[in-house]
């Protein structure tokens, strides 16, 4: 009943294909120069000096935390990316096929950033951040001797291994199915596409699950080897799944003020994705505080242990800005409808939301290398740094050259896809219903 | 509540609920609701067997209020549920539980949400209900016999007597300019 009804013809070849000389056919470029700069100021930055002065190896754990967190955000990029397209053919959604295609780029990244993970398996580099990977000293440890028989590097290995032939096959073949899709010669040739990639949507579902979850438990919850939780990988997703809808906002909003995809992603499909960003925004929040609720009410030590290191100085003012970042502010400043409906609203929330996916990937990852520090000052009698490390906050440049990196990494993989490809899956069967989605 | 009037003068002259058209199809009803919508009326109503896409902008009906409703039962099912808890736990029985502080966060966050929830449904329920003005015993349209095959196939508009707009000649012709199947006058 609407009064203009969208035909999938009526959409202009130069609506869904990146001009050349637009900034956005650049973006592999500057993803590359931007990769080179951030991994080169990372690697190389200088001590900052003060605690670290003295400590050549507390400098390198310093260095390669900063890198772990960097990895784990962008990996929550191209996670998003595949768990949204795992999702979408699943449901046989709709309403989201005109903005899947760009989920579709960012799920391309997924194989390629995780081979950032094999630093930290080569040679000595994982004992920087890995307290269980110093063999002689785990094997004294009652606790960490009973985790031996899977906190050890030759598991660890076999298990990231897996992980990269899981998410380089379900990407690759989502990838190329629905590239394939947009130059099929038939109708029928279409369907079969969509139907291929429906078929193993509920495999990549399980998949997916599992293989997140260890991934979460291997390069995060490890850091703290005497801890464990086992709503640690949902916690993890739950942080991807909002994060990835904002980054969609994002991503529209941005092709959309150069003249894309006008017409094509509306103010319905904004309101989705907001909704989305809202619901899991709540999700978050459950999972975030469960995991801390049962800790909390149990108080076993080697689980409030986690939390406590959390809770000094600047870690607990950083502790509170996560709560009021990934809960308080977007929960009341996404309730409305219309302001969920406003795309230049929409956006500044879509960066707030992605933003904080970093802040609790620092909350997650940098603690623990500030507890061992901690540790083992006190052990070696040096106060002041003991305290500095229970109470501060260390930024330094690290920290932004491996985020600048990894930034860089993921841009020019999700560029050389965006650009390579039509911005919507032209020939899906049902684009046009997502043409003409309407919330009610 | 009207007080009963003597027979006499009800027989007499009979008060009128508005005026009634039928419609066979969504899409005329649609046009028709435009037409009635830019003629100035307020107080009128369409009536389908099945949610017509899109006729609230034909009616050209505002955002409802319910959520602002349902905003402030919750706020204040979540403030009930916390005062609640921080009044049995630290005034009626101040009762140590497993070595935690008498009141203490932590412990109330389930409440606290489970009572914004059940507050806001409440809202949602119940607001939905009174700004519908539902439940009604009556309503003057099943004085008409056409009327029942609105839950069948059969699109209705009725214009209220109560308009200010409201002028049985005018809003008659206007009914009738619409591809009405049929156009009547319904008592009260």
């Amino acid at each position: 009943m609407s009064a203009h009804h969208k035909h999938v013809s009526d959409i202009e070849d130069k609506q869904i294909q990146i001009d050349k000389a637009s900034l956005w056919a650049k973006l592999p470029m500057i993803g590359v120069v931007l990769a080179v700069i951030g991994f080169a100021v990372g690697y190389f930055a200088p001590s900052p000096g003060g605690v670290f002065a003295e400590d050549e190896h507390l400098w390198h754990a310093k260095q390669w935390t900063a890198y772990l967190n960097a990895f784990m955000f962008v990996m929550s990029l191209g996670f998003g990316g595949l768990i949204f397209v795992i999702i979408q053919h699943l449901v046989r959604a709709n309403w989201s096929i005109v903005v899947r295609r760009i989920a579709e780029n960012a799920m391309f990244t997924l194989p390629f950033i995780a081979l950032g993970g094999l630093p930290l398996l080569m040679g000595d580099t994982g004992q920087n951040v890995f307290e269980w990977m110093h063999v002689e000293e785990m094997l004294h440890d009652p606790m960490l001797k009973a985790k031996a028989a899977y906190l050890n590097k030759e598991a660890f290995g076999v298990r990231f291994g897996s992980y990269l032939v899981l998410w380089g096959g379900l990407s690759f073949l989502f990838w190329k199915w629905s590239r394939a899709q947009d130059n099929a010669k038939t109708t029928e040739e279409a369907e079969a596409l969509s139907y291929k990639q429906r078929f193993l949507a509920p495999i990549g579902l399980v998949i997916f699950g599992l293989s997140m979850t260890f991934g979460a438990f291997d390069f995060m919850m490890s850091l703290d080897p005497h801890w464990f939780s086992t709503i640690f990988g949902v916690y993890y997703f739950a942080g991807i799944a909002v994060s990835f809808h904002a980054f969609l906002a994002i991503v529209c909003f941005f092709l959309q003020r150069s003249g894309k995809l006008q017409g094509v992603v509306t103010p319905e499909h904004y309101h989705d994705l907001g909704k989305f960003m809202f619901g899991f925004t709540v999700f978050w929040t459950y999972i975030g505080f469960s995991q801390y609720f049962l800790i909390w009410y149990a108080n076993i030590p080697e689980e409030t242990d986690w939390f406590q290191y959390r809770a000094h100085g600047q870690w607990l003012t950083l502790s509170i800005a996560v709560i009021l970042g990934r809960f308080v502010l977007p929960f009341f400043l996404l309730l409305r409808r219309s302001w969920k409906r406003n795309p230049n609203y929409l956006v500044w929330m879509a960066f707030f939301v992605v933003g904080m996916q970093f802040v609790d990937m620092f909350w997650l990852i940098q603690p623990p290398f500030a507890h061992h520090a901690a540790s083992a000052a006190d052990k070696a009698g040096a106060v002041e740094v003991a305290t500095y490390f229970q109470n501060s906050i260390t930024l330094t440049g690290a920290d932004v050259g491996y985020f600048v990196g990894f930034l860089g990494v993921f841009l020019a993989l999700f560029g050389w896809s965006l650009v390579t490809s039509k911005l919507v899956p032209i020939q899906d069967p049902r684009l046009e219903e997502s043409l003409n989605h309407e919330n009610f | 509540m009207d007080k009963p009037k003597p027979l006499s003068k009800q027989a007499s002259k009979p008060k009128k609920f508005g005026v009634l058209a039928e419609y066979d199809s969504a899409a005329a009803i649609f046009k028709a609701c435009e037409k009635v919508r830019d003629a100035g009326y307020k107080r009128w109503d369409s009536y389908t067997p099945f949610p017509v896409h899109n006729l609230d902008k034909a009616m050209g009906l505002k955002p409802s209020v319910l959520p602002f409703i349902v905003f402030a039962c919750g706020m204040t099912g979540a403030a009930c549920g916390l005062l609640l808890q921080w009044w049995s736990s630290t005034i009626a029985y101040p009762l140590i539980v497993a070595g935690k502080p008498l009141f203490s966060f932590q412990a109330n966050v389930p409440v606290t949400f489970e009572l914004g929830i059940l507050f806001s449904a409440f809202g949602a329920v119940f607001g939905m209900l009174g700004l519908n003005k539902l439940p009604q015993l009556h309503h003057p349209l099943f004085n008409v016999a056409r009327f029942t095959r609105v839950t069948d196939d059969r699109f209705f508009i009725a214009i209220e007597a109560s308009d200010p707009k409201y002028d049985l000649d005018k809003t008659r012709k206007l009914l009738e300019a619409t591809d009405a199947v049929a156009v009547e006058e319904v008592d009260d």
